[in-house]
């Protein structure tokens, strides 16, 4: 469970890059944060997974909370099972070695996102798709019990967005709970128990993602023309959105 | 190019270092043969009569304390370059760029101006470079959380400042005792080593090198960068500055009784990188011992290779330079994508 209780957060004095914003993201749920770029969404997940000190309020959470970056190169071309091990500092001592416990841990995360046989390949030379499933991996072998993940689908082809979500929803039906930003509202829908839109400092709102991903909410959100299109799939009622491009010059 | 295990690696590196360090102790202006070596350094457990009075006084009076030394300093330099290059995730960082080479030679350089005893220079160097590292210090303090590019241009402004001052000192030395007395020392030797130096080499550089080796594997989550290390679970910070510390000790106790030996500190760490891949549970005690090994090696050359002694300064940077280029363009793709 991870609490964010009338947090506030700015760079500059003055300034806010949101304030007044309350979450709670309980366990076994997905919150997805939504907004045009610039808006805050990776400063709001940087302030709950504690890399930034919101200027007011407070962030509770039980139990340590893994973070995954957008992946990036990165100095030094370690292996992808060391990148992994490295997900393990809160359990190794200061001066100590990851053990064999650690490397099962390591191991047997690698396997839970499909990439065990990565694991002894450089990480500079995986995929970004690849990349993301690996930094997932060195999350979980922190045994937290609570992801936060700064927009893990972008940059990825279609397969491996997919390949993403599935992880992401088999995690959650594990008990999971996970943070996430992204700009495709089509996976917030798919995803998402619940989502937090920012527009700006005092236009942000939270409820259940059926609820607010509306074509006059996204509409309005990212200023451009919005569209839901209704399907079927395995006999259940989808929603795919859609933007009508051209119109927004306008 | 495949990586190879670390006990194969460290294992390999080490025996380097048992060949030439037994080459090291037989070459020279008066020639040991090398069998002779291996009776002088193992009479004191078997008794040989093999071997002459006169080759036991070069080999441990002479080239042994030699010997130590430059394995001190070329292992404690290797060991520091690759710890710094990984706390500010960059390769191409060396112990020159934190300042404290600069500090510690101002200590040094001012003792043999006021034609004060070794001591003063020892201890000179010493106190001189921590205050280097203290400045540094300062200079970064109440950033929150001392963001890596501050430290480095700190350790830049710091480095200038002190070498300013070395300039300074090498100005108003008398051009015809103090100051040849000061540049010989600045340009790098082990050719005044003695048993007292070795113990008051060994005693910072493997203080420093077992704080550094301990934290070996915590080095590679530092390498990430502040945040992703945060995120982990560490304080980055409080880690940058204990690497930071340990590596001056390294450096002051090198500089103090080798005085400025450039370029082991940026090659070694390189190349060793090259070859066992970043992991620094592996690259740390590899680039130890290949540093020790070159620095015996260059050593060696420096009072070999002509009747009088050069610098061992100007043979690292001979030397290291070209080699440097050479591997840097064969492995170019390598180096700059993920090295």
């Amino acid at each position: 469970m991870l609490e964010l209780d009338d947090v506030g957060f700015g760079y500059e004095p003055g300034a806010w890059v949101f304030r007044h914003l309350s979450l709670t993201v309980p366990s076994g749920s997905i919150t997805a944060v939504l907004g045009p770029n610039g808006r805050g969404k990776t400063t709001l997940v940087r302030c709950a997974a504690g890399l930034l000190k919101p200027r007011e309020g407070v962030v509770t959470h039980d139990g340590p909370i893994g973070f995954v970056p957008q992946a990036r190169g990165g100095a030094f071309a370690y292996r992808a099972v060391d990148m992994v091990l490295m997900g393990r500092v809160r359990q190794v001592g200061l001066f100590a070695s990851p053990g064999r416990d650690d490397r099962v841990a390591a191991i047997d995360a690698m396997e839970r996102t499909g990439v065990g046989h990565l694991r002894d390949r450089q990480f500079p030379t995986l995929s970004g798709g690849e990349q993301q499933l690996v930094l997932i991996a060195r999350a979980l072998a922190s045994d937290c019990p609570m992801l936060v993940l700064d927009e893990p689908s972008t940059g990825l082809d279609l397969h491996n967005q997919a390949q993403i979500l599935s992880l992401l929803r088999k995690l959650v039906a594990d008990g999971m709970g996970v943070l996430l930003t992204t700009h495709h509202p089509d996976q917030a829908l798919f995803l998402a128990d619940s989502v937090l839109l920012m527009g700006g400092p005092d236009d942000v709102r939270t409820g259940p993602a059926a609820e607010l991903l509306t074509d006059a909410e996204l509409s309005r959100l990212y200023a451009i023309d919005v569209h839901t299109l209704t399907y079927e799939q395995n006999g259940n009622e989808r929603r795919a959105i859609v933007t009508r491009y051209g119109d927004e010059l306008d | 190019m495949r990586r190879p295990n670390t006990p194969t690696a460290v294992a390999i590196t080490a025996v380097a270092l048992v060949v030439v360090s037994v080459v090291a102790l037989s070459v020279g202006r008066y020639p040991v043969p090398l069998w002779h070596v291996v009776g002088v350094v193992t009479s004191g457990a078997f008794g040989s009569d093999s071997v002459s009075d006169p080759e036991r006084t070069v080999v441990i009076l002479v080239r042994l304390p030699r010997l130590l030394l430059a394995i001190l300093v070329g292992g404690g330099l290797g060991l520091a370059g690759a710890a710094l290059q990984a706390t500010f995730r960059n390769p191409l960082v060396s112990p020159e760029i934190i300042g404290v080479s600069a500090g510690a030679s101002l200590g040094g350089a001012l003792a043999l101006l006021l034609g004060l005893g070794s001591i003063f220079l020892v201890g000179g160097a010493f106190v001189f470079g921590l205050s280097a590292l203290a400045l540094l210090f300062v200079l970064t303090l109440g950033r929150s959380g001392t963001p890596m590019l501050m430290v480095v241009l700190g350790g830049v402004v710091v480095g200038s400042f002190f070498s300013a001052l070395v300039s300074l000192v090498t100005y108003v030395a008398d051009p015809y005792t103090t100051l040849p007395a000061i540049v010989f020392w600045l340009l790098g030797s082990v050719a005044t080593a003695t048993s007292t130096k070795v113990v008051i080499a060994a005693v910072p550089i493997l203080a420093g090198a077992a704080v550094i080796m301990l934290l070996r594997w915590r080095l590679n989550v530092l390498s990430l960068g502040d945040e992703e290390a945060e995120s982990l679970g560490m304080n980055p910070s409080r880690m940058r500055w204990t690497i930071l510390v340990a590596t001056s000790l390294i450096v002051a106790g090198a500089v103090a009784v080798s005085g400025v030996i450039g370029w082991v500190g940026l090659v070694i760490p390189h190349l060793a990188r090259m070859w066992v891949g970043p992991d620094h549970r592996v690259l740390l005690p590899v680039s130890f011992l290949a540093g020790a090994v070159y620095l015996v090696l260059i050593d060696s050359l420096a009072r070999t290779m002509t009747a009088g002694e050069i610098p061992l300064g100007v043979l690292t940077a001979m030397i290291g330079a070209p080699v440097f280029f050479l591997l840097l363009r064969g492995n170019r793709d390598r180096i700059w994508d993920h090295a």
